[in-house]
């Protein structure tokens, strides 16, 4: 599904990623923790295309295709969700017509059929009510007014809807409380079958509690420099993160 | 002719009508072109190059002959009016009549550069309602300079929206001047598409308690076009509300201008006084220059005012990208939906409409 092959990205001078490598099998879902500063937003938005990463060596192949070519629409297109760390305020556009007008695009680049209006709204309910969220969700403006759980919850409804073939969940768990996080993990757990992956970038393990993962790695300094099963998560919420960079 | 504003003016420091002087303006053709009218079930007036075309209008029981009417401002462009003017709309709303709908164009057109100067008098009795929907279209080098003098009587209802699709070569000079009774409102929009410069001025008075006032405009300008909303808003009497909401979106190197001012005197207290005016910038040679204003007597009022001027947010053309959406589209989007605030206070389906659809086309332009 995802192969990163020794990826290097910097910002400007400063050079984040310094060899990354990992491969997220189909079907799995993989954590990546890490301290502040190791890369880990980076990666994600590597990963999604967005501007301001020079990519200086390596290379990302999703389903055998290079992406990094790629804009980021067609990325989406393809299958790739990007769930925001801070997902982003859209006045004036409402939040149905938003969901619609996207997975009417993706719908378009892979050659299905759009989705009129009626089918829509009949598809955005069900999710809108599987993730216990107001149906008013879907007529206010997009993440407008929103409370920090409201947004990640409504990154949620856009992956529920959009059906991705490989989330990139950008530590969507912080400043969640436990009722949210455990809807963010029915979320991802909801999809879970042998043609979905993850990719859950966090910074503690409470939300690994309600996601279990295939596997967890480490990223610091730029590197994965430990990965282990489930467990490894434990360990790290004990022993924390120190010394780590100089393995 | 009286004199053309020179940017020694502090109403005209920022529209500067040099352009319009170097051009000698000859009498309108006469012309038979049929103007493309919206398809919208409403009596209309039509003015080919500043003349009321009958064969193009239907009947409208409020329409009176035009007569010359006096003038009541000064300001140089409705001297010039004064001077020019042979047609325009003469309307008179009985009181407790609700006159619906009225649509109003004007197209133009010739081979040599010409000038006309329509006078326009809209007077609503008490109790009465209106929808006046204007379109100004045309082609070629010609300016249009426009007076329109409005009076609402008490309770009275008028709602005022104007589409200025100018040609690019065209002039467009519009002052209003409104007089606004007690419980009666105006309600204002115009959306500038059109012009090389173009100028709507528009002076109102709210005259008794809660009167309203609301003079909303968006434009959209792109090339070297320059776009001018003025505004005058005199607060004399208590409890009014005034609401403005003005949105500019500026590509290429076009030039947009609002000038926005609230006088409140001092017998007005309870004012509620708003003003915004936003501007997006889609190129680092577009130019927005924002000037509020606020002169007040009274000490106890609501009046605020705000000023932005940005680009788009890259951060949500992301965000919207990441989703699937195509860029231009993505662009699209957002830039709808910065205009669409500034269309939420038309209150009128077939007017929005009409707006929505040329908004939809604009973007396919640039």
């Amino acid at each position: 599904m995802l192969e990163i092959k020794n990826l290097h990205a910097r910002i400007g001078d400063a050079e984040i990623l310094k060899g990354v490598t990992l491969t997220i099998p189909d079907g799995e879902i993989h954590a990546i923790m890490g301290p502040n500063g190791a890369g880990k937003s980076t990666l994600s938005y590597v990963l999604s295309g967005r501007d301001g990463y020079e990519v200086t060596d390596g290379e990302v192949l999703f389903n055998g295709e290079n992406i990094l070519e790629m804009d980021p629409e067609d990325r989406a297109a393809t299958g790739l969700f990007l769930a925001f760390q801070y997902p982003v305020e859209l006045p004036g556009v409402g939040n149905a017509n938003f969901l619609r007008t996207s997975l009417n695009a993706i719908r378009r680049k892979r050659g299905e059929d759009e989705l009129d209006a009626v089918a829509f709204l009949k598809l955005a309910r069900g999710a809108v009510k599987q993730l216990a969220m107001k149906e008013d969700f879907l007529k206010r403006n997009v993440n407008v007014g929103f409370s920090g759980g409201e947004k990640k919850r409504n990154e949620m409804l856009q992956m529920a809807i959009l059906k991705p073939h490989l989330a990139i969940l950008d530590e969507t768990d912080s400043g969640l409380d436990i009722d949210a996080l455990k809807i963010v993990a029915e979320g991802v757990n909801s999809l879970r079958d042998e043609k979905f992956s993850a990719l859950i970038i966090t910074h503690y393990q409470r939300l690994l509690d309600y996601i279990v993962p295939d596997m967890v790695h480490v990223l610091a300094g730029g590197k994965i420099v430990r990965s282990g099963p489930a467990s490894l998560a434990l360990e790290l919420e004990a022993s924390g993160y120190a010394g780590l960079e100089a393995a | 002719m009286n004199a053309l504003p020179t940017r020694k003016l502090e109403a005209w420091r920022y529209t500067d009508m040099r352009p319009l002087s170097a051009i000698s303006f000859g009498e309108p053709p006469a012309v038979s072109a049929t103007p493309e009218l919206p398809d919208l079930p409403y009596p209309r007036m039509v003015f080919l190059n500043g003349a009321l075309n009958t064969a193009l209008s239907t009947s409208f029981a409020f329409a009176k002959p035009y007569a010359p009417f006096a003038v009541r401002g000064a300001q140089p462009m409705v001297l010039i009016n004064a001077e020019h003017a042979k047609g325009g709309i003469n309307i008179e709303i009985p009181a407790g009549q609700d006159a619906g709908e009225l649509l109003l164009v004007s197209q133009a057109s010739g081979a040599a550069p010409f000038a006309f100067h329509p006078r326009h008098r809209v007077k609503l009795g008490q109790g009465a309602k209106l929808t006046l929907i204007q379109l100004d279209k045309g082609e070629g080098t010609y300016w249009q300079n426009v007076v329109f003098e409005i009076e609402v009587e008490a309770g009275a209802k008028f709602q005022h929206f104007r589409l200025q699709q100018e040609g690019t070569e065209a002039f467009n000079t519009t002052t209003i001047h409104a007089d606004i009774a007690g419980d009666a409102a105006y309600e204002h929009f115009t959306l500038t598409l059109g012009a090389k410069i173009s100028r709507t001025e528009i002076e109102a008075n709210l005259l008794g308690q809660t009167a309203l006032a609301h003079l909303n405009a968006a434009q959209l300008l792109g090339g070297t076009q320059h776009g001018d909303f003025t505004t005058i808003i005199r607060h004399k009497a208590p409890n009014c509300p005034s609401r403005q909401t003005v949105k500019s979106v500026l590509a290429g190197r076009a030039r947009g201008v609002f000038q926005g001012k609230i006088e409140v005197d001092q017998i007005a207290q309870k004012t509620d006084g708003y003003q915004m005016s936003q501007a997006l910038l889609l190129s680092p040679e577009a130019e927005m220059d924002i000037k509020p204003e606020l002169q007040i007597f009274a000490d106890d009022v609501k009046c605020s005012h705000g000023a932005t001027i940005g680009a788009l947010d890259e951060e949500q053309v992301f965000y919207l990208r990441s989703r699937g959406i195509p860029e231009a589209d993505a662009r699209q989007i957002l830039i709808r939906a910065f205009i669409e605030e500034a269309l939420e206070p038309v209150a009128h389906d077939a007017s929005k409409a009409l707006f929505e659809d040329v908004l939809d086309s604009w973007w396919g332009r640039q």
